[in-house]
Parts: structure tokens; sequence; C-alpha cells
């Protein structure tokens, strides 16, 4: 292009800067195409899901069940991922379960958390450690099945935790551009049972109850989970279209310092080879 | 004044959307039928219903005394209003009737009839037969025995 001259030295950082900055304008493009193919592949099933969940909670909305005030051992299942570059999702949820578990130590009520993701666990840990009943990993790589909730409900009512209520707290979508952290409820078998609204439903025994509510506690998981995952999706696609933007300004930008530094050297070395041929 | 009507105007559909179950005839039914994956009926009104439990076969139509129910590997059909039937085979689930006559039916896995294959069922039954003579652990053996309830079904169910 041109010779290479002492000059140059001056062009060096912002040529770095330069190549490198477009290196991750690539890359945000490419994570922003990855996350919109499976954001519409969430979206997709997101749509059956919302139905079988909206079915699943229906007995606990039209019976209108809800847990005495004095029952002390709640739980709360926060739903996130492992993956970042998303956005505000997990901190969303994060602090909505933080909000949640101050209210309820400061009802003088036990609260133990169950963190579906490891950012969740990564944010919770240092200040509520003391209430993480059990941690998920491996969330948010592969789209959820139903199998992965039933294995975190198994494993949930095998940790011996006896709660009486608890919260599902997830990202809601709503659209591609909007998702609001939401709370679905979760009651125990006894908190059933014990219920007014109940006596209306004929011939129950405590058997079909109990297989009842734990299909009925894996329908929210999944649920949650499913919701979560599209919001996280659509979230992620937004933050790498914004990252993506903003690469591109500075890339003009750091294109217009560069010519001004490049014609500026060349100015410089006339100069010098000008006054030097003058002085002879 | 044009902002009061405007108000107005906006104010109606909040109200409209509280409570529309209550107003439900109870000769109807609201019939939900889904599985995680796929909906088969969403809110629909069907005649009846028959449906495969832990503690039997029961039929369910409009004004059904209230219940919860969790299913057995088995056959649901669905008797549509305009007399036509359609055949499901669903694995396990759960199914809720209402004091408003809506009716739940949420199955972990559920299939059209059609869809199944008589040969593989058997072949899948006689397999599950024979590894009930090698399950050694509990837990192993449950497993077994609820693929031989759900294979047994579906080759009941296609025969």
């Amino acid at each position: 292009m041109y010779e290479v001259s002492d000059q140059c030295f001056f062009l060096l950082p912002v040529t770095l800067r330069l190549k490198s900055i477009k290196n991750i304008q690539k890359i945000t493009k490419s994570m922003k195409m990855v996350a919109a193919a499976k954001y519409a592949r969430a979206e997709r099933s997101l749509k059956p899901a919302r139905v079988y969940g909206t079915g699943a909670m229906a007995l606990y909305e039209k019976a209108e069940i809800k847990a005495p005030e004095d029952k002390n051992k709640h739980l709360i299942i926060g739903v996130s991922s492992d993956r970042g570059l998303c956005g505000a999702i997990h901190s969303s949820v994060a602090k909505a379960m933080k909000s949640e578990i101050a209210r309820l130590t400061g009802a003088g009520k036990e609260v133990m958390v169950v963190n579906v993701g490891d950012k969740l666990r990564g944010l919770l840990y240092r200040t509520h450690g003391k209430h993480i009943l059990i941690n998920c990993k491996e969330v948010g790589r592969k789209p959820p099945t139903f199998t992965d909730a039933s294995l975190i409900a198994t494993e949930l009512l095998d940790s011996g935790y006896e709660f009486d209520q608890g919260t599902v707290v997830f990202n809601r979508f709503r659209s591609v551009i909007s998702y609001k952290t939401d709370e679905k409820p979760v009651f125990s078998t006894d908190t059933v049972a014990g219920s007014e609204n109940m006596g209306i439903y004929d011939d129950i025994d405590a058997d079909v109850l109990r297989n009842y509510q734990e299909f009925a506690l894996v329908n929210v998981i999944y649920y949650g989970l499913k919701e979560s995952t599209t919001s996280e999706q659509s979230a992620r696609m937004t933050a790498m279209d914004n990252a993506s933007k903003n690469a591109s300004d500075i890339i003009d930008k750091l294109t217009l310092t560069f010519n001004r530094t490049r014609q500026a050297v060349i100015t410089k070395e006339l100069i010098e080879i000008i006054s030097g041929a003058a002085a002879l | 004044m044009m902002a009061a009507r405007f108000l107005l105007r906006r104010a109606v559909p909040a109200l409209r959307h509280v409570r529309c179950y209550a107003d439900a005839p109870a000769t109807e039914m609201s019939f939900t039928f889904a599985s995680p994956t796929q909906v088969f009926f969403k809110e629909a009104s069907v005649k009846q219903i028959d449906v495969p439990t832990l503690t039997g076969a029961f039929g369910i139509l409009p004004a059904h005394v209230p219940t919860l129910q969790v299913l057995r590997p088995g056959v649901v059909t669905v008797f549509n209003d305009d007399g036509s039937s359609a055949k499901y085979f669903v694995s396990s689930g759960s199914v809720t009737v209402n004091a408003d006559s809506s009716v739940q039916l949420l199955a972990e896995e559920a299939v059209p009839l059609d869809n199944l294959d008589l040969a593989a069922a058997k072949a899948n039954l006689e397999k599950a037969q024979s590894e009930l003579m090698g399950a050694s652990d509990e837990a192993a053996r449950a497993e077994v025995l609820i693929s031989i309830e759900a294979n047994e079904a579906i080759v009941k169910a296609l025969e």
C-alpha cells in the first residue's frame, strides 16, 4: 500500500484496535443469528407449552387455593440459565428472588431456594448461600424438555425439604423486545387437601392427590422453563444486535481517526523530504 | 371530554375479561387436552370424554361432578358435538373436572391411535417381559413393570 517508515509507528495502536473491534462485530453478528434461530424454535414450542401450563394451573386458580398465613416452610424455584450475554435476564430473576427471601425471612418464615441455571447460583451464593437447596447446571444449551422438568422435580422431592408452599420465579415472554419477571404458585399436598374449596371435588384419596400434585409440580416447572428460554433467546438477540450496532459506531469513528492519522503521517514525511531538499 | 370517552372505552374491555367462565352454561364443557409438546383441544366444546384412570375408566359429560384423577396408560376417546369420535393413546397424566364444567386433560405423552404400530408394540411387550426376568433391583423392576403395563395397554387398544 505505502512504504513502511518509522512514522507509521503512530498508526499501530489505531490499526490494532480497528482490527479487534471488527472481529468483535463479526462475533456479535453471528451470535445474533444463532440467537434468532433458537428464538424462533423456542417461540414455536412455547405455544402448546402455554396451553399445557395454563391447563395445569387451572385447578389452583378455579378452586382459589391459598396457603394459610401461618405456614412456615417456603420454597422459591428460580428459573434462568447458564449462559450470559443476554441482558438483564439473570439479574431480574435474582432481584425478585432476593426481595422475596428478604420479605419471608422478615416475616419469620423459613425459605429454601432451588437455582435452575448456574448464573443464578453465582448471583445468590455469596449473600444467600445458606438458603440454597439445589443447583441445576447445563441449563440453556438445549431446548428444555418435560424430562428436564421432571428431573428437577424429582431432585426437589427427594431432597426431603417439606415445603408448605412455594413460587416459581421466571421471565415470562411478552414479545420479541419485552419480557417480564413473573411468579407462579406451587402448593404442597397438605395445603391443597386442607384448602376449603377442595371439598367440592369428589372422592379424592390421598394417593391420587399426591400423584396429581407431583405431576402439577413438574408441569409448573416445565412452563417456567419454556417461558424462560424464549425470553432469554429474544433478550440475547437484542443484546447482540445492540452490541453489533455499537461496534459499527466505534469502527466508523476509528476509521476516521485512522485516515486522519494516515494523512498526518504522509504530510509529515513530505515536509521532512521537502525541508531536507530545500536545505541542500 | 374526549379524554373521558376514550378512557371509558379503554376501561370496558378490562371488565369483560373478568371471570367469563361463570357465564358458561352447564350444558357445555370447556375441554382442554394437551401434552407438553402438542395441543389437541383447547377450550373446545365436546359431548363426552372417556378417560382411563388409576381408579378405573370413566366417562365425563358436561356438568360432571368436580374431581381430580390421575391417568394410567390407555385410550382416551373424545366424542365431538357432531357425533364423530377421536381416539388417543396417553401414557400418564392428570385430569381435572372443575365446578364450572371445564375439563383439563394433561397427558405426559399423547398420540392419536392411528400413529401406533401393532407389530412394534408387540415386539416391545415381549422384550419388556423378558427383561422382567433379568431385573434385579427395585427401581429397575418398577421401570420394567411400567413398560409392560404401557405396552399391554397399547396392544389391547390396537387390537
